[in-house]
């Protein structure tokens, strides 16, 4: 940053958050780094018992001071290591310190369907699950497939909520996502949309994805792919296995995903172009995307919170709420993603938020529409995760902020100085029951619903200021 | 023996005692059912609807005529006269149904798992009478009540094979656990593009030739071929599924002395079976019908007399 940023010359500190528990690197200025070993109180290993780190890997666990100018962080340094006063003072002590969170997919329904959800409640469910920045999909109603609807979505939180969370649409690939003409791309990405999408409707034609990829890299944009061959996928929302050959339900197989991931990684590679895999299901995708990878393909790849921890077996009592496309798949798959997202392979995390009205999800399984509505949970569901030590913490950070943030050029805090000042105080031990009263979402359609979770987030700062 | 249960979903709900009690309380009113007068009282003052949101003129009707001899008032609802037509959605019909209280609900609907959504927010019985691709349950206990006369109630050590469309056949999935549980052997046999997936969980053994299929079975159940099966392309054409899946005199020969056929109707003439077959003393068709007046009174009794309601939640066990 051109400023200066070294906290001892800063003249006037905006925001001072003490004795946080953060357990990633200092990246701070030299001169506070070293201030550090004089102070041992704030050493690892000083925590008290019983540890709140618990199986938690590598942890480097030590209770911090983030101090904050201007919205940008000026120093993240040992807890109390350096006597410098602000104009605000917050006391973090017994609360995990985490960067603001950055979701790249979600679906908030306005324009067209604010009965299910709305910009204002979407970003009041990403405020308080912690997200800092939040993608919004291209199939509401009229499609966000023209740049009036970006800016009418960029308005509308703007009202909402000024002071963030950012919103960043995705536009629209094709013309009413109909998938036979190419959206006024350019247009769209001049009016705010950060990627394109088909998502929703996947894009069956190879052609026409081929030429959308293109003209997206002109544009300096991703297109993100929902991969799912629409012939091979009669019955989305369950996966073709066990549960649904007994329940008698028609299903998607895991290769209907995965010979589209191929597909497109060879489209990739070969046009040198690059592509996002969005909400990756199953083992055989990820061995895709290794392979890729492996290949130097430009591929990124997401999976979701409950591919990580549910399977197909919650659909067993014809469970609409576990309907989702794709579908929760096998054990196997849920070990294979979670070695994939520790290993890098799934580059990052995103909750897929799909939120359905109560009565539409009360109806006969084949009737329900497929989506969990997943802001108001992922972070504490994915945080048990790391609690239980199935997740490396670097892994979660990197799915969570860093992956999402590089890919589609959006603000990211590392805790360096400069930083956008995005931050989370976690209180990993507040225990919580899922329901619409608990929810900030509108709708409460997740296969969680009364199950207890725990973790919440006890205060949100964005660019330096308090939203939650 | 004290019937429990409030609805009937699926046969994985009962135990094998529990079947051999509607078979022997079906066989009860098999007898009733040749006598000159075929009416008793026994549900007199009982109302029963049939909902059926999906075609059906047999099921209904066997439904219909149980309920009746019972003395029970019996009131359809069909797809076309019903409100399911009008957008209004499945829960609103229960519910406008269940505020008439009936004592129970007959259910058949194109969807997997709705009766079970019906019970799970009724009060009343609910009766499954064919659910999607998921459960036939009375078909299942109507068949077994067929082979148990036949067989002089000896299951264990029976093989039965079920021939045809898999994979879309609720007859098939409840014929399996009903026999299974019976300690019967199954075997099944179709296209590959008629099986369903994961058979491998299934305890059954799988054939692709029916002659192999055939060998030594003690019974085989014909399934209905659906036309639109072939227009889905799982199908070549009827003519080579029925040279090549068509049950037939010839492997009717290979079976078991004194092996029977069964087939839960419509038949397709010269599809799934051959004409003279279906016809003929192996064939056991109508005793099926027949049987599945018997079972549904059986079962209307027993759903409509429990003593007390069921303990825990009406959903399937695993």
């Amino acid at each position: 940053m051109a400023e200066n940023n070294n906290p001892q010359q800063v003249k006037k500190l905006d925001l001072a958050v003490r004795s946080a528990l953060w357990l990633g690197p200092l990246k701070s200025h030299s001169k506070a780094s070293n201030a550090k070993a004089s102070q041992p109180d704030s050493q690892p290993g000083k925590l008290g018992q019983p540890s709140p780190l618990g199986k938690i890997k590598n942890p480097r666990g030590q209770l911090v001071d983030v101090l904050v100018a201007r919205g940008r962080i000026v120093a993240l340094v040992p807890a109390g290591s350096l006597d410098v006063h602000a104009a605000e003072e917050a006391d973090a002590r017994g609360l995990l310190l985490l960067p603001g969170l950055t979701d790249a997919h979600t679906h908030l329904r306005e324009p067209g369907q604010e009965y299910k959800e709305d910009i204002a409640s979407g970003l009041a469910a990403a405020a308080a699950g912690g997200f800092s920045n939040i993608m919004c999909m291209a199939n509401t109603r009229p499609v966000n497939d023209n740049a009036s609807v970006t800016e009418f979505m960029l308005e509308r939180a703007r009202r909402a909520w000024p002071g963030g969370p950012r919103l960043f649409p995705i536009g629209a690939l094709t013309k009413g996502l109909k998938g036979q003409e190419l959206a006024s791309m350019a247009d769209l990405a001049a009016a705010g949309c950060r990627a394109f999408s088909n998502d929703g409707a996947p894009v069956a034609s190879t052609e026409l994805l081929r030429r959308a990829m293109e003209y997206c890299q002109d544009l300096g944009r991703v297109v993100i792919d929902h991969c799912e061959d629409p012939w091979l996928a009669p019955g989305a929302g369950v996966n073709e296995g066990e549960v649904s050959s007994r329940l008698g339900l028609a299903a998607q197989p895991d290769i209907a995903e995965a010979i589209q991931a191929a597909r497109d990684v060879l489209l990739a590679e070969y046009l040198g172009a690059p592509i996002h895999l969005a909400h990756i299901s199953c083992e055989k995708s990820v061995a895709v995307i290794r392979a890729a990878k492996a290949r130097k393909v430009d591929v990124t790849a997401e999976t979701c919170p409950h591919y990580l921890t549910l399977t197909e077996d919650e659909v067993a009592g014809y469970s609409s709420l576990a309907k989702v496309n794709p579908p929760l798949r096998t054990k196997a798959d849920v070990e294979a993603l979670l070695d994939a997202l520790a290993d890098g392979t799934i580059d990052m995390l995103a909750t897929d938020h799909a939120p359905h009205a109560a009565h539409e999800k009360e109806v006969e399984f084949d009737a329900a529409p497929c989506g969990i509505s997943g802001l108001d949970t992922a972070l504490s569901v994915t945080w048990e995760l790391v609690r239980t030590g199935r997740l490396p913490f670097d892994s979660f950070l990197r799915a969570w902020t860093t992956a999402p943030c590089r890919r589609f050029g959006l603000p990211v805090n590392t805790f360096a100085p400069g930083d956008p000042a995005d931050f989370l105080l976690f209180d990993q031990e507040a225990a919580w029951v899922v329901g619409p009263q608990t929810m900030h979402s509108k709708s409460a359609n997740t296969p969680l619903l009364g199950r207890g979770l725990r973790g919440r987030v006890a205060a949100h700062f964005l660019a330096g200021k308090s939203i939650v | 023996m004290q019937w429990n249960h409030k609805d009937l979903l699926d046969i994985s709900q009962l135990s094998a005692d529990e079947v051999r009690h509607v078979l022997v309380t079906a066989a009860y009113f098999r007898e009733i059912n040749s006598r000159p007068v075929k009416k008793v009282p026994t549900l007199k003052g009982r109302s029963v609807v049939l909902f059926f949101a999906e075609a059906s003129t047999r099921t209904k009707t066997s439904f219909d005529m149980a309920g009746k001899r019972l003395s029970a008032d019996t009131f359809a609802l069909a797809k076309s006269s019903s409100s399911l037509t009008k957008g209004e959605t499945l829960k609103d019909t229960a519910l406008t149904l269940q505020a008439m209280n009936p004592d129970g609900i007959v259910i058949r609907h194109a969807s997997s798992g709705a009766a079970q959504f019906l019970a799970e927010r009724l009060e009343c019985s609910v009766i499954n009478a064919g659910d999607g691709r998921h459960a036939h349950p009375t078909q299942a206990l109507l068949d077994a009540l067929t082979l148990s006369r036949r067989w002089g109630g000896e299951f264990a050590g029976k093989t039965v094979l079920i021939l045809g469309d898999i994979a879309h056949s609720r007859v098939a999935r409840s014929n399996v656990l009903l026999l299974t549980k019976l300690g019967a052997n199954v075997r099944l046999c179709g296209p590959r593009t008629l099986l369903p997936p994961r058979l491998d969980t299934w305890p059954v053994a799988v054939y692709s030739n029916v002659a192999k299929a055939a060998q030594d079975v003690d019974a085989v159940m014909c399934l209905r071929l659906q036309l639109e099966r072939q227009q889905a392309g799982l199908l070549p054409d009827l003519r080579e599924y029925a040279r090549t899946f068509g049950l037939s005199p010839r492997h009717m020969a290979l079976a078991a002395p004194g092996a029977c056929v069964l087939h839960p109707g419509p038949v397709n003439r010269g599809v799934e079976i051959d004409s003279a077959l279906a016809d003929s003393a192996e064939s056991l068709i109508l005793e099926q019908v027949e049987n599945g007046v018997a079972v549904r009174m059986a079962l209307l009794y027993l759903y409509l007399t429990r003593k007390s309601p069921d303990a825990g939640q009406p959903g399937i066990p695993a």
